[in-house]
């Protein structure tokens, strides 16, 4: 994205709604502190299953928490813990699936059977061999659960660069003397990334679920450390009689994962030059200076 | 004058599914300093294996090959490290790839791709690079320069893809360029520019050329000599003149016979019968022998022997 191509426009309408939305939660989430209305470890029994007032603007849980603050407060936790998942992925599993898909025979053989070995198992039951001898906590499910997401990535990615990897133009670039290194990073890794970048938006989503699942069976983040997923969870149960426990943390996960979801669609369609979305066609007339009435 | 480029005892064995292909059978090719060398064949015949081999841009896992490829007659190709190849490709022997259109990155502009050539062979800095890289896209008549650097490969036509393609080739003065089929996918118009170009290239610059094509037509506009290449072997080599004029292996005279001439009254054009032999087995005798008209029994018996009319020229056929 260094290179501006004066035609071609990063900032259409969905990528500003969906960009505001997420700096909205990120500022949100930052400025829990100063925004939350509660303390939202604050027990009060006398307040539990309360409905929205203007005291407690998204009403109370069970044990009359203000669920509005956190939602705040969880929001750090959730969103650090996905984006750690994904994080952890992504380091792990792009180049593994780089040099993996590039340079095929025994390195390909091995690490796509490790690969295979890990997607076999149900994913959560890995992640929960995991925390279970590493201990519990946010770090180790993080840890456990980015893993988890390393074959998926890595066998997405060999699976774009094998098909990259014989066009003209990775031959071409050898041809002119480039390094291995220089093909897998700056030729073939550009080619994938548009590909790279809708899975990574949906890892998000089942991040932030795989976490809740994690800590409603006690293995990730501990009570009463708030967390969207984990919200999410204990709503379950008032979905009938008080909705909005569960509603409340549900809807924020979706706007959140929605909003990534069209962000990274504009960045996609940025990244390949072909399909940028041009100005219209009136602003082109003024650039080019032709009158085409 | 010294060879730039010497093939000699070239064997390259692909290994596929299907069995061991012997793609390209024992050859000898020499190619001077600031000559315009044709490779002329029909697919399949082993062209593009044998340039390809000069750059070893093969999977060496699925091939096989033997004899030696001497640059500037003392380095031997086969020997070279991954290091001194990278240094020999773009710097020293450039390549210039059959579609234009697959062989750029389709999501790097232009200059970053023409620009990334200078800076990775001749250490320059950003600016200088991107000065250079628009004199060199002017050069090829791309205009104007500054503009067309800025743009990606999708925003420009087949012929100017080809023409950023050359001038990324002698981005780094070359000794010599490789050109496999630089104009089957462009029309006559933009053939003749590409041709035109290369030679005047040559010219200004003093490079040697390889062209491989299939066209007899782009042998007779540039080249200086040529080598018709038939199952895997080189069946005639010589001067252009020689070859055009007095072509003495049947399957050069075919060749000739089957290009179209203008205002010819004839209404089907002469093709050559049969097809090539499948390459995967061992050939007793001519290769040609199937689809030729002087075929007698012996030639599918008897080795054909190398017969020299003059220092350039020279031919493999049993007849004399």
């Amino acid at each position: 994205m260094k290179k501006k191509n004066k035609l071609g426009k990063f900032f259409t309408l969905p990528v500003i709604i969906s960009l505001s939305v997420l700096i909205v939660i990120i500022l949100a989430v930052l400025f829990a502190a100063f925004l939350a209305t509660h303390d939202p470890l604050a027990l009060s029994m006398s307040e539990s299953l309360q409905g929205p007032s203007s005291a407690h603007l998204l009403g109370t849980d069970k044990t009359g928490r203000d669920i509005f603050s956190r939602l705040l407060f969880g929001g750090r936790t959730t969103l650090l813990g996905a984006l750690g998942v994904v994080i952890i992925s992504v380091i792990i599993g792009i180049p593994l699936g780089l040099f993996s898909g590039y340079f095929g025979g025994k390195v390909d053989m091995v690490t796509m059977r490790i690969s295979d070995m890990i997607v076999a198992f149900p994913s959560l039951l890995l992640a929960f061999v995991f925390v279970s001898s590493f201990g519990r906590g946010l770090m180790n499910a993080v840890v456990a659960v980015g893993i988890i997401y390393v074959p998926m990535l890595a066998k997405l990615t060999r699976s774009l660069v094998l098909v990259e990897k014989n066009k003209t133009y990775v031959e071409a670039s050898r041809a002119i003397g480039y390094s291995h290194f220089q093909i897998i990073f700056f030729q073939i890794l550009p080619n994938c990334i548009s590909t790279i970048l809708v899975q990574l938006t949906l890892d998000i989503g089942y991040a932030i679920l795989d976490l809740a699942a994690m800590s409603f069976l006690g293995l990730g983040i501990q009570p009463p450390t708030p967390d969207w997923g984990a919200m999410l969870e204990e709503g379950r149960i008032y979905l009938s009689t008080n909705p909005l426990i569960a509603l409340a943390p549900g809807i924020t996960i979706i706007i959140t994962v929605v909003a990534i979801n069209i962000f990274s669609d504009g960045v996609q369609s940025y990244l390949d030059p072909s399909h940028r979305k041009l100005p219209s066609v009136k602003k082109i007339r003024r650039l080019v200076g032709v009158a085409h009435e | 004058m010294s060879n730039i480029i010497a093939i000699k005892n070239l064997k390259l064995d692909l290994i596929t599914a299907r069995g061991v292909v012997h793609a390209v059978r024992d050859i000898n090719m020499n190619v001077k300093h600031g000559e315009i060398h044709g490779v002329v064949g029909e697919s399949g015949c082993g062209k593009s294996m044998t340039a390809k081999a000069i750059l070893r841009l093969h999977d060496e896992k699925k091939l096989l090959y033997s004899g030696s490829i001497l640059y500037e007659d003392d380095k031997d190709i086969f020997n070279m490290t991954e290091k001194e190849l990278q240094n020999l490709r773009g710097k020293e022997v450039a390549m210039i790839f059959q579609d234009p259109i697959t062989t750029l990155n389709p999501l790097l502009t232009i200059g970053q791709q023409l620009s990334e050539v200078l800076t990775l062979h001749l250490k320059l800095s950003k600016k200088e690079a991107k000065k250079r890289s628009i004199e060199l896209l002017e050069s090829v008549e791309i205009h104007p320069g500054a503009e067309r650097y800025e743009q990606y490969p999708f925003e420009m036509s087949g012929g100017m893809l080809q023409r950023v393609i050359i001038a990324m080739a002698i981005a780094c003065n070359p000794k010599i360029i490789i050109a496999d089929e630089p104009t089957t996918a462009l029309d006559v118009t933009m053939q003749a520019q590409v041709l035109d170009l290369i030679k005047e290239l040559r010219d200004k610059h003093n490079m040697a050329v390889m062209i491989i094509t299939h066209n007899f037509g782009v042998v007779a506009e540039i080249c200086d000599t040529v080598s018709v290449m038939y199952a895997g072997k080189i069946v005639e080599t010589g001067e252009v003149s020689e070859i055009f004029h007095n072509p003495k292996h049947p399957y050069t005279q075919d060749l000739i016979k089957s290009i179209p001439k203008s205002g010819s009254t004839e209404k089907r054009l002469v093709a050559i019968p049969g097809s090539p032999p499948d390459l995967r087995y061992n050939i007793e005798g001519c290769p040609y022998a199937s689809r030729c008209t002087y075929a007698t029994e012996a030639c599918e018996k008897a080795e054909p022997k190398l017969i020299k009319l003059s220092d350039t020229h020279a031919y493999t056929c049993i007849r004399n």
